[in-house]
């Protein structure tokens, strides 16, 4: 009994104050970080109470009748089955109800629709299945893949806190800046979504779309494509990283530093053992989820690629699938995706796992001439 | 005939005109639906709704730019799914006057082995820009085929309209470049060639 | 054949101008009849299969939603399993079952001997089998079936789709035609068929939602024909309806498949606000409160249900002028539907109640719905909408909505008109059972995903965050216990079939209309002459 009443004192109590709820049984939206998301929430809270009273008011009436109208105690049916001045109440009333709900909706939506100067600008673009942050004045971007690994999600390997919420990078903003968001998808639409900011944006092909937010609180805040967009969709989370400004104007310097380093390593002589060590995790960030950490695939959609013809004859045909990708398929062009040494590194990893064993490599070098002399 | 005979003659001469009438508002609905792809394309071109910012731009009129104030105009450039190009704008960013045109360029390259067309598709945020940006010279007017390897400098000049909201301060102009093939197309792709937006 | 043979000698052929002899014999008959009786029952049957397999599908898809983690299906079989479940649900199960209602209840209701069409009626059902055939073959082709969800967006569905979908439009065509033949069918015999002195303002209830729902189905149906056929151009002729590289808009698709959509949800839940309408005043054995406000109130839902279908788009890019609208658009609707919940709690009150199955069911229905009226009241908000769109709180609003609505709707006209039918009373025992598990089992399923959907789970997906596992489990388990109990509800349909107690011509005491006039079961043909209305 006392579990039920501790059950039930959370249910009303979840309700009324959200901090009270237990942590797997939450039942409310949370205010979230933003002025937008708090005011969401004061309106959700809003309607929410009023079809709660009406709730109340409508099945009491109800309730009433089937325990006092009841036949078997004897009750006799009245006659009645018209009244224009009930009728005429009952419509004005809830227009009237409907009108005090339309206006701070109102208020809140012209708030959303702010188009007042950003500070940082940042363009957002969802792939099949991943996102793709490029901040639009500091020339920099990069991709934000799923980091849970693949043992957890088939339940090989115990399931971690952030279980599918945790990305390889996170989109880093700074705190209390206005940050404006450019939406669009490569693709098919995706939909960008992180509730504690009370954001979310359809990410549509060939258009863009705008929106924006203040974190006044700085924090890891995790959202998920909202938008079926194929078979993983329910893998592409949103993690927003939001910090102090001085962090912030550091971190992008790092980043542009990183960048540069990236371009420079392009350049340097690559061992087969460092190629393979890199190209494993790269192909378990960008390629296993379709062709499988055991290179098994999934055919004929995903082809395997362990003792496949692509992984272990032709290198030029092999360098051109990954770089160029396969139009009709669901193969994408990751040379615009991956960066040369990441590409080199995948390739030869192909080449040489699961019994490949071709002894052949590819150098990020090779990569970069071929992607400027097909 | 009957009486009865007579009243079921009666109800199937009134079936048929149900029927037919029913008919016809289901041929009518088909249409309408149809209809809906150049009804939606007119009402996006009047309201600018969903960011297309619509062809050729001819001005009745010379306008003065107004010096009081400045619009930051971004420049966004993707690549279409499989598209390889390198395709990038010159500069990031302009700031301009309300009603002076600008010129800005985008960089675009072929860097395959095969002569290749490419076709961008422009797109504004926010999308109540769109009817003040005006675009009286666009690459993304016309394909443009590359030989393997060129790479070429694109123009685009474009006016802000001087009726463009206070509130809006900042324009984004996003092209996405898709892959058209290898060789152009006998005709343009469908879209009106020019349109004149009277706001005055 | 148990059950034909039971039609067969339920048949009492008493008029003397009809030269018929009696239905035909053997697999011809249900091939060939053009009887509404028969007709209705086929749809019915039909339906009831099609719940049963789009319900396992649900099955499939909570056995792997009850853990997370990946344990039994891989994502491309779920995303066909969810896309799957809507099509059949929506398109084989709820619409054939409201069409089998009106084939079987609306002449009698009216006092006509049949459908004013009936060798179209024929064809319109005999063309769902034959859809339903394409459409769950393309669960076996190279590629799999359609993966994109029910309402198959562009360009996931057009560019990205499998080999199957060019199968899948043909099945939607089909499955299209055959609506709007039903759709004209009804319209013809309500404008037409009615007896003498039956004026509009005197048809019952369940025929006029079936007018109202008959005109949105011609209106809409042709809007989703033109839709597909659009994505077969995209996928097949190179057009770019809905492609951004050719011209097209992406969001294009979305208007006009919603502005099908949104009376297509309307199309599924009219009809049961009919039947409720007859069923409450039966056993509270006082007349339906507010006749004429129930009428007018049903025709300002489907006149409003054409303009509100964006707000099933707020997130899409729509600019502030659009978004509100639409959003007080749709808070409109609330005022017709409230109407009618506050006439039919208004029916009730001071009546003598008594709480067969039927009942049962229409009181729940009442409640529940309002519930999903809720909810659907709370994402009309579209600022809040943000927050809510394309989560688990909107797969709860519209099983609730569409569960204890559409389907309870439907179990309670079978409880309600299964004596007409077979001339058996049920098993009320059994039928009170399959009440109170399919009651508890819905509510364990459909509750908790208001609570996933506020805490952040999206939709159509297979695997899911940690803090998400306990809900889903319940979810998990009222589901499987509201789908088992669904094997119940055909033991008690093929029981009463079968046998039972002679049920009466009219064996509900508060029941009105000229369907109980005539006898239980219902003769093969009934009205041959048009009976006099006062």
């Amino acid at each position: 009994m006392r579990v039920h009443a501790q059950r039930a004192g959370a249910l009303l109590g979840g309700l009324m104050f959200p901090a009270w709820s237990m942590a797997d049984w939450t039942l409310n939206m949370t205010p979230g970080v933003t002025g937008t998301s708090n005011e969401i929430f004061s309106l959700h809270m809003t309607i929410l109470w009023i079809c709660v009273v009406i709730g109340v008011v409508v099945f009491g009436v109800m309730f009433w009748s089937i325990f006092a109208h009841r036949k078997s105690q004897g009750a006799k049916p009245a006659n009645f089955h018209e009244n224009t001045l009930v009728e005429i109440l009952w419509t004005i009333i809830p227009f009237v109800i409907l009108v005090v709900m339309a206006i701070p909706a109102t208020a809140t939506l012209v708030d959303m629709y702010d188009t007042s100067e950003s500070e940082v600008d940042i363009k957002i673009t969802g792939y099949q299945w991943k996102w793709q942050y490029e901040y639009i004045n500091e020339d920099f971007g990069y991709f934000s893949n799923l980091a849970t690994p693949r043992d957890q999600i088939e339940n090989r390997q115990a399931k971690g806190e952030n279980y599918l919420l945790e990305v390889d990078n996170h989109l880093v903003i700074p705190v209390g800046k206005k940050i404006r968001f450019l939406v669009t998808a490569n693709d098919v639409i995706h939909s960008w979504w992180v509730p504690d900011f009370g954001v979310k944006k359809d990410a549509i092909p060939g258009f863009i779309n705008e929106t924006w937010t203040r974190v006044d609180k700085p924090g890891i805040y995790r959202g998920q494509c909202t938008e079926l967009c194929g078979k993983d969709h329910g893998f592409m989370p949103v993690v927003v990283e939001a910090v102090p400004e001085e962090e912030y104007n550091t971190w992008v310097a790092e980043k542009k530093e990183a960048a540069e380093r990236e371009r420079q390593l392009t350049q340097k002589d690559w061992t087969m053992a460092e190629l393979m060590e890199r190209g494993e995790k790269a192909y378990q960030t960008a390629c296993a989820a379709c062709h499988q950490a055991d290179g098994s695939g999934a055919p004929p959609a995903f082809p395997a690629l362990k003792g496949s013809p692509i992984a272990t004859q032709d290198m030029a045909a092999h360098i051109d699938i990954v770089v160029n990708g396969k139009s009709g398929t669901a193969m994408q062009a990751f040379g615009n995706q991956l960066s040369e040494v990441d590409l080199a590194a995948v390739i030869t990893y192909e080449r040489n796992a699961w019994g490949n064993n071709t002894g052949e490599m590819v150098t990020p070098k090779e990569i970069f001439d071929y992607k400027n002399q097909q | 005939m009957s009486n009865q005979q007579a009243n079921k003659a009666g109800a199937s001469r009134s079936t048929n005109r149900v029927v037919g009438w029913c008919l016809a508002g289901v041929v009518g609905m088909f249409a309408f639906g149809f209809a809906m792809v150049p009804l939606y394309d007119v009402f996006c071109e009047i309201t600018g709704i969903n960011g297309k910012t619509g062809g050729r731009y001819e001005s009745t009129e010379v306008a003065e730019a107004d010096m009081s104030r400045t619009v930051k105009v971004q420049f966004l450039a993707s690549n279409g799914p499989g598209m390889t190009w390198k395709f990038r704008p010159v500069v990031r960013s302009v700031e301009v006057h309300p009603g002076e045109p600008t010129t800005v360029n985008f960089y675009a390259e072929n860097p395959t082995a095969e002569p290749m067309v490419g076709q961008a598709v422009p797109s504004l945020a926010p999308s109540e820009g769109t009817l003040y940006f005006h675009k009286t010279e666009c690459f993304c007017f016309n394909q443009q085929p590359l030989e393997a390897g060129e790479s070429t400098e694109m123009p685009l000049i474009f006016i802000v309209d001087k009726d463009l909201p206070a509130h809006i301060t900042k324009l984004t102009l996003s092209y996405t470049l898709y892959d058209q093939g290898k060789q152009p197309a006998v005709t343009q792709t469908s879209r009106k060639d020019t349109t004149t937006n009277d706001n005055g | 054949m148990a059950v034909t043979g039971v039609f067969m000698s339920a048949v009492a052929d008493t008029h003397a101008q009809d030269h018929h002899h009696g239905p035909a014999k053997g697999i011809s008959r249900w091939l060939l009849t053009t009887n509404h009786k028969d007709i209705g029952t086929m749809y019915l049957i039909f339906s009831f299969a099609m719940f049963l397999l789009g319900g396992s599908m649900a099955m499939v898809i909570r056995a792997e939603l009850f853990q997370p983690g990946l344990q039994i299906v891989q994502p491309e079989f779920f995303n066909q399993m969810t896309t799957m479940h809507g099509l059949i649900m929506v398109f084989g199960a709820v619409m054939p079952a409201f069409v089998g209602l009106a084939n079987w209840m609306l002449p009698l209701m009216i006092g006509a001997p049949d459908m004013a069409l009936p060798r179209m009626n024929n064809w319109s059902f005999w063309l769902l089998p034959c859809a339903f055939l394409i459409l769950v073959s393309t669960l076996f082709m190279e590629g799999g079936g359609p993966n994109f969800g029910w309402t198959f967006y562009a360009p996931l569905s057009t560019t990205y789709g499998p080999p199957s979908t060019t199968f899948f439009i043909f099945a939607v065509h089909i499955m299209g035609i055959s609506s709007i033949m039903g759709a004209i069918n009804v319209i013809a015999t309500i404008l037409n068929l009615r007896a003498p002195g039956m004026t509009l303002m005197k048809m019952p209830l369940f025929v006029w939602t079936w007018l109202i729902t008959a005109f949105l189905l011609i209106a809409v149906m042709p809007v989703l024909a033109g839709v597909v056929t659009m994505m077969l151009m995209d996928i097949n002729f190179g057009t770019s309806f809905f492609d951004a590289s050719g011209g097209g808009d992406p969001v294009l698709f979305q208007h006009v498949f919603w502005f099908f959509g949104h009376p297509e949800v309307y199309i599924m839940i009219l009809p049961a606000f009919g039947a409720v309408s007859h069923i409450i005043p039966a056993f509270s054995r006082k007349p339906l409160f507010g006749y004429a406000s129930m009428v007018y109130a049903v025709g300002a839902i489907a006149l409003l249900s054409f303009v509100v279908w964006a707000h099933h788009m707020f997130t899409v890019g729509i600019p502030i002028v659009g978004q509100l609208f639409f959003m007080y658009a749709t808070m409109l609707i609330a005022v017709p539907t409230g109407v009618k919940v506050f006439n039919w709690v208004a029916t009730m009150f001071r009546g003598s109640l008594t709480f067969e199955a039927p009942m049962l069911f229409a009181v729940a229905f009442v409640i529940l719905f309002t519930i999903g009226g809720f909810s659907g009241l709370m994402l009309a908000i579209a600022p809040a909408d943000f927050q809510y769109h394309d989560t688990y709180f909107v797969v709860a609003h519209f099983h609730y909505v569409l569960v204890p609505g559409a389907i309870f709707g439907i179990f309670a006209s079978a409880y309600f008109w299964l004596p007409k039918w077979t001339g058996h009373m049920y098993d009320e025992t059994l039928a009170k059972t399959h009440f109170w598990l399919s009651f508890v089992g819905m509510n364990l399923a459909f509750f908790p995903m208001h609570f996933l959907g506020l805490a952040g789970m999206p939709r159509r997906i297979p695997d899911y965050a940690l803090q998400f596992a306990d809900f889903n489990m319940v979810s998990s388990v009222g589901a499987f216990m509201f789908g088992a109990t669904q094997l119940l509800f055909l033991f008690i349909v093929v029981k009463c079939i079968r046998g039972g107690k002679e049920a009466a011509a009219k064996p509900w005491d508060g029941a009105e209309g000229l369907e109980w006039t005539v006898p239980s079961p219902a003769p093969y043909h009934t009205f041959s002459t048009p009976p006099e209305v006062k």
